[in-house]
């Protein structure tokens, strides 16, 4: 089929659009940074080498490609200073991705039980917070947790404590930071299998003889499970690589992976390491979700 | 079903349980009420059902029937009343505490549970052992055939296995009384018409309770013993399908189940045990006394279309006599073949319209009237109700 063809058809220049986007932001600028990745770091403008100059002739692009090299992979693999940050990166994701399913389900379960014009206006609720710039409110809870804050006042008032709490610049204000932030991105996908999903279907299980609990484990959770999955990766996939909460909130003892990036980048000036850190990361990634996809096509299989 | 297998768990106390005095009923609804908001959805309902028995809750869409069926399950607590199974109040017990069982109207199946997990589902939450639960699934799934396909998923199956695991799975636990919620509505005619009857044949065999709730008329007369009708929350009618049909209550009811002719009483003069009663669009007609006197109300003289005869000429007739018939004249206005009967609506000369439903008993049209063609209908005293209006 000829290209004049394709496009002669909205519907099929609407089926490759995706593509082209694909391939323009997304696989040519993968492949510069893994590129760059494979270069050596210089005091030069730009602070890489080799560099393609595709007018010098064919052997000097030869030349470029073997001059590159797979040793800013070696130095992310025998640095603990890396293999920590993606540990770390890995272990907060997870642990906050837990808190927000454990607060984000219920939110969502109750929401698809109001009656249906109250679900508007928790919806409503839910996404009002992303009016407000996000960094604004990641300043707004340094302004709550900071040492004379309002929670710590709240706190003395109340006389639960004696002293200010030091919550800013602990894993506590970051976890705070990031459940807060995150929480609507679990609780619309949560919200959207629940809200439709046969309110019989749990009458039938009561009825077969299932107390709450039972309903709820047997029936509701297991036909909410690919709106856990959604949430899950909605939420795990952009920690991991989050920056900016951890950078605000967390004390700078242990580094997430997208802050030891941004020192690599900005302030050594390693665009290569910076490059090479940013593949793994992205491999890491890929992984939970290639298994999501995995889990969703055996379901589709099994029917 | 084998009544010599070992019960256990919920199932234990299922239809077989015999409690004292069985002339008492199974259950018992006494003035039960529900309230949503302003709309009393069920009104003042009170109602006995005999173990064994296939009842029928028949009624238009909103008068409550479903709203009933939900109280008897659990699933709404009524706002007034009690609900009495085998003597023991049920009206505040959960769902899942009640020895009674559903079959709801979109089958409501587990989608990402097998056939067989599905059955299977009542018994686990029964404390049923394993080794009970086997055999017990394997006779569930003989019993409705569905042998073959215990493995599939709901979304494999086609709507009529659907309602057969829908009602396996809702007998498999023996309940003491089975609910079922218009169990034949999403089917299409053939199929809805047999499983009718393989509905009425395992109630039968299994001799246990059914109450089942629907808006069709017929699916209630073919399958109950009894039917209970149900307009704006109240019970109009609780009658056996004959007296159903043949001695409806109201004129409402006559209405609401079969084709009737009426026609308005303007006066109305008493002849021995049969009244002679003036009409505006049939003439005079002579029909039976009504068991209850009529007093002063305003009533109607109502007659089935299978219950008038057509003929060319009028039949012998006395009037004053026992075998007084009713003859009236008209014209054929309108002929409707329906296969094994054709309805023809006659144009009466004093004015008013009759429709007769004549059996198409020869398969040459010897007998056929034709539009326009002269007739006269009949039909005797015992072929008209007297309504209140």
């Amino acid at each position: 089929m000829s290209a004049r063809r394709i496009f002669a058809r909205p519907a099929r220049f609407a089926a490759i659009a995706p593509y082209v986007w694909m391939v323009l932001f997304f696989l040519v600028p993968f492949g510069f940074v893994l590129k760059i990745s494979l270069s050596q770091t210089v005091i030069a403008q730009p602070p890489y080498e080799p560099v393609f100059d595709l007018t010098a002739g064919w052997a000097a692009i030869q030349a470029a490609f073997a001059a590159l090299s797979i040793d800013n992979f070696r130095l992310l693999a025998s640095d603990d200073l890396y293999v920590l940050a993606y540990l770390r990166s890995l272990t907060v994701a997870a642990t906050a991705t837990a808190l927000l399913l454990l607060i984000g389900y219920p939110i969502a379960y109750g929401m698809a039980r109001l009656p249906k014009r109250w679900q508007a206006v928790a919806m409503v609720l839910v996404i009002v917070p992303f009016w407000t710039s996000f960094l604004i409110r990641i300043y707004a809870w340094i302004n709550i947790l900071q040492h004379d804050g309002v929670l710590n006042q709240i706190l003395l008032r109340l006389h639960l404590v004696s002293q200010p709490v030091v919550w800013l610049s602990t894993d506590t204000a970051m976890y705070i930071g990031i459940v807060y932030s995150y929480l609507p991105f679990m609780i619309l996908p949560l919200y959207a299998t629940l809200a439709k999903m046969e309110p019989t279907l749990e009458e039938a299980a009561s009825d077969l003889g299932a107390p709450p609990w039972q309903v709820f484990w047997l029936v509701t959770f297991p036909l909410s499970l690919p709106g856990v999955g959604a949430g899950v990766l909605l939420c795990f996939i952009p920690i991991v690589g989050e920056f900016v909460i951890p950078d605000l909130l967390a004390g700078s003892n242990a580094l997430m992976i997208g802050q030891t990036l941004w020192l690599e980048f900005f302030t050594n000036k390693d665009w290569p390491v910076a490059s090479a850190a940013a593949i793994v990361l992205l491999v890491v990634l890929l992984l939970p979700l290639l298994l999501y996809e995995r889990l969703q096509r055996r379901q589709l299989e099994e029917r | 079903m084998t009544d010599e297998s070992p019960r256990t768990g919920a199932a234990a106390n299922a239809a077989g349980d015999a409690y004292p005095g069985a002339s008492e009923p199974l259950l018992r609804i006494e003035g039960v009420a529900k309230t949503f908001g302003t709309f009393r959805a069920v009104d003042g309902v009170s109602l006995d059902i005999k173990a064994g028995e296939f009842f029928a809750l028949l009624g238009p869409s909103g008068c409550g029937k479903t709203t009933l069926l939900r109280m008897l399950a659990g699933f709404e607590a009524p706002d007034e009343g009690r609900i009495l199974l085998g003597g023991k109040d049920i009206a505040q017990a959960l769902p899942h505490e009640r020895p009674i069982n559903m079959m709801f109207q979109n089958y409501a199946l587990f989608p990402h549970l097998s056939v067989r997990d599905n059955i299977a589902f009542g018994l686990k939450r029964a404390g049923m052992s394993r080794a009970d639960i086997v055999p017990r699934v394997a006779e569930m799934v003989a019993l409705v055939k569905l042998e073959g396909l215990e493995k599939r998923k709901p979304d494999q199956l086609s709507g009529g296995q659907r309602q057969r695991v829908a009602l396996a799975r809702a007998l498999a636990r023996r309940p003491q009384l089975l609910l079922l919620d218009e169990p034949l509505a999403a089917l299409d005619k053939k199929l809805r018409e047999n499983t009718q009857v393989e509905l009425m044949e395992l109630q039968r065999r299994l001799g246990m309770t059914f109450i089942v709730v629907t808006h069709d008329q017929e699916e209630a007369m073919t399958m109950a013993s009894r039917i209970g009708v149900m307009k704006s929350g109240k019970l109009a009618q609780v009658a056996s399908p004959r007296e159903l049909y043949e001695a409806p209550r109201s004129r409402w009811i006559a209405e609401f189940v079969g084709d009737i002719n009426l026609f308005d009483a303007e006066s109305k003069l008493r002849d021995g045990h049969r009244l002679v009663v003036g009409t505006r669009d049939a003439g005079t007609l002579v029909v039976a006394e009504p068991r209850q006197p009529l007093g002063d109300v305003k009533f109607s003289v109502a007659i089935r279309p299978e219950k008038i005869k057509l003929s060319r000429r009028g039949p012998a007739s006395e009037a004053g006599r026992e075998t007084a018939i009713n003859a009236l004249d008209g014209v054929i206005a309108d002929i409707c073949y329906l296969g094994g009967t054709t309805t023809y609506k006659v144009k009466l000369d004093a004015g008013g319209i009759v429709e007769a439903s004549v059996a198409n008993s020869a398969r040459l049209d010897v007998d056929a009237y034709s539009l326009n063609q002269h007739v006269v209908a009949w039909f005797t005293p015992d072929d008209c109700v007297v309504l209140p209006s």
